[in-house]
């Protein structure tokens, strides 16, 4: 018995480097753990291989996702290096755009980009924070499941049908009624509301942007919401307080950190979504501020121009474009994520 | 003040009459509910708008002919999308033949064996590249593959959606097998069953509810995608000749007709979207009730 397990720990030890190649003092723990299940009474016969090769199988698939993210940031660099090698970091400044000329540059597209999903967020955090409250605080245990049910199914329904919806419903309707309605508020003041002209604007994409994202805010902070401490709430009613003061200074301050990171996931999803807001953003060409202009995204100028791309510099300019969204994205997501965990940590 | 007046008051107590300052509070206890039930209300009905349009505006437009014939010109009229349809099955099949192999193999790696470094990172990889933009994915397989091959293709345009299939089927696969019980694992390897029949042939099995409904979950949002498949898979208004030839799909071409000038190619994209949102919208709920139960499952683009 001892000399059996002596012989699997020596194999076990021979096996790390390859098995994963981890820092040495984080396998030992992890493996020490692991291995207590595992350990039957005598070594199964066979070779490591044998015994193992479910374990590598697995771990190689595992291997060949990490590939895949690897392999999506190298090749949008070397796709792109072109238009880094002629413009270097200036590509992100520059203005122009013309395909004729040869001229590129990314700012109005990253410009369209931040104002439509900003935008959309500040819509869309209020919807889905209220939807959030009423699913965990308010809402009778019957109503709750069919409610995320609805909810979730917001979720399934492809961006190109919201963009189908935007060009012959929303857009006529923004221009008909919002745009107008908003002129004439105070809100029409400001210089971002200019002349309401034609509905396919950076305002109607915002709109679109803003549904398409509630469904992800709202079911992220239901999490956060939902792993709030019983004790803290019911502390709160008990001294007191009404559903919504308990709601406000207990849930929502617990959940503050939680709440952030899902409204960071949300601005990720909203940078990356295209067609919706390729069909419905007006795509217009030049730097452009106004709401109720037409506009156009990073997304969408991709989306117009790859396929049709002749020239070398283009092409590789619109991956430089491309570039830059992934990494956008990539950074909200990873930070969103990291702080998904941390609440989750806090939370214990 | 007469005492008649102040007598049913008292009567009823302090709790049927409470005092302005809680009368205050609760009534902004309730203003804010009647919001969160307006913010309910501002998320469901352009739901059920869009579903709503889809139905009404493409069930007149869906026929027979739609659903069986090849496309014709804007001006003759008439023609269908079977084509795309097929293009869309086949388009979809091949990112599942790649895609559900791989991603279920790492949900187990991750679930099972993945408390080290290179579990983390994938589990960490795959909740980021989940969220990251879907056209990013058409963007790598146009570099990696269209341009190779010298043109558009099916096969392109299923890897570009096999990027964003593995990530939600490996994280949807983990959670359902982390929530079979310890004990099973623990039956089975006392019983001396090595690693790969336990995981098999006892928690796979007992986990299977979960991970069906996260891929069916996961291909009803690829099938939806049109972004990836926009300078992968193409276009094409004949029959697929082969998976290394341009195909149309249904995304794509309710995109492609709904920015035509032509109302007879307009009304053809929402039959078009019908189709789609029914066969999404049946895996989802089908997915949904089915079987799971307890899962969470990613939700969003």
């Amino acid at each position: 018995m001892s000399l059996t397990r002596k012989e699997r720990t020596g194999t076990r030890a021979a096996a790390k480097p390859s098995d994963e190649g981890a820092g040495p003092s984080e396998v030992v723990g992890s493996r020490e753990r692991s291995s207590r299940r595992r350990r039957s009474l005598r070594s199964p016969p066979g070779g490591l291989l044998r015994r193992r090769w479910f374990r590598y199988v697995t771990a190689g698939a595992a291997v060949l996702v990490v590939g895949m993210a690897a392999i999506i940031a190298f090749q949008l660099w070397t796709g792109s290096r072109l238009a880094w090698e002629e413009w270097g970091l200036a590509f992100i400044t520059r203005t122009e755009w013309d395909p004729v000329q040869g001229e590129f540059g990314a700012l109005p597209f990253i410009v369209g980009t931040l104002l439509t999903s900003g935008m959309a967020l500040l819509i869309a955090l209020p919807v889905s924070l209220g939807i959030a409250i009423l699913l965990t605080e308010y809402a009778p245990r019957a109503l709750r499941d069919p409610l995320i049910f609805v909810v979730e199914l917001l979720a399934a329904v492809p961006s190109v049908v919201f963009g189908l919806w935007g060009i012959f419903v929303l857009a006529p309707l923004v221009q008909r009624h919002v745009m107008p309605w908003v002129a004439a508020t105070p809100l029409g003041l400001l210089p971002f509301f200019g002349e309401p002209g034609p509905g396919y604007t950076l305002f109607t994409a915002s709109l679109i942007l803003s549904i398409m994202i509630i469904p992800i805010i709202a079911s992220l902070s239901r999490e956060v919401l939902m792993a709030v401490p019983r004790d803290q709430k019911e502390g709160a009613l008990a001294l007191g307080a009404t559903r919504w003061e308990a709601t406000r200074h207990v849930v929502l301050a617990y959940g503050r950190a939680g709440i952030f990171s899902a409204a960071v996931l949300g601005l990720g999803r909203a940078l990356g979504e295209t067609m919706a807001t390729t069909m419905t953003i007006g795509n217009s060409l030049g730097l452009n501020f106004d709401f109720f202009s037409p506009g156009n995204s990073m997304t969408a100028i991709i989306a117009n121009e790859l396929r049709e791309a002749a020239a070398e510099i283009h092409v590789s300019s619109l991956v430089a474009i491309g570039l830059i969204l992934f990494l956008m994205s990539f950074i909200l997501n990873t930070v969103g994520r990291l702080l998904i965990l941390q609440t989750h940590k806090g939370v214990g | 003040m007469s005492p008649g007046t102040a007598a049913p008051r008292e009567a009823t107590g302090a709790f049927a009459q409470p005092p302005m300052r809680l009368r205050l509070r609760l009534a902004r206890d309730r203003t804010l509910v009647a919001l969160c039930i307006v913010a309910l209300a501002a998320a469901v009905i352009p739901l059920v708008w869009v579903l709503w349009e889809v139905v009404s505006v493409g069930a007149q437009h869906v026929s027979l002919e739609f659903l069986t014939g090849l496309p014709a010109p804007p001006t003759v009229g008439g023609g269908g999308w079977a084509n795309a349809i097929v293009g869309s099955f086949v388009v979809v099949g091949i990112a599942l033949l790649i895609g559900v192999p791989v991603g279920v193999a790492t949900g187990i790696y991750m679930s099972e064996y993945g408390d080290n470094l290179l579990g983390r990172s994938t589990r960490f990889l795959c909740e980021v590249m989940a969220g990251i933009p879907s056209i990013v994915a058409g963007i790598v397989a146009y570099g990696l593959i269209v341009v190779t091959m010298g043109r558009f293709s099916a096969v392109s345009g299923g890897i570009a959606l096999t990027a964003l299939f593995i990530p939600i089927v490996a994280i949807t696969t983990q959670e359902a097998l982390r929530m079979v019980p310890r004990h099973q694992r623990e039956a089975s390897f006392a019983l001396g069953i090595p690693e790969a029949p336990t995981t098999l042939r006892v928690i796979l099995p007992a986990a299977m509810g979960n991970v069906l409904t996260g891929i069916m979950i996961a291909t009803a949002r690829i099938a939806g995608e049109t972004a990836p498949l926009l300078f992968t898979a193409f276009n094409s208004n004949y029959w697929l000749e082969g998976i290394d030839q341009p195909t149309a799909t249904i995304p794509v071409n309710i995109y492609s007709y709904a920015i035509s000038p032509f109302e007879h190619w307009h009304n053809q994209a929402w039959a078009g979207a019908l189709v789609l949102v029914s066969i999404i919208l049946v895996t989802n709920v089908v997915a949904r009730t089915l079987w799971a139960r307890r899962a969470r499952f990613m939700s969003g683009h």
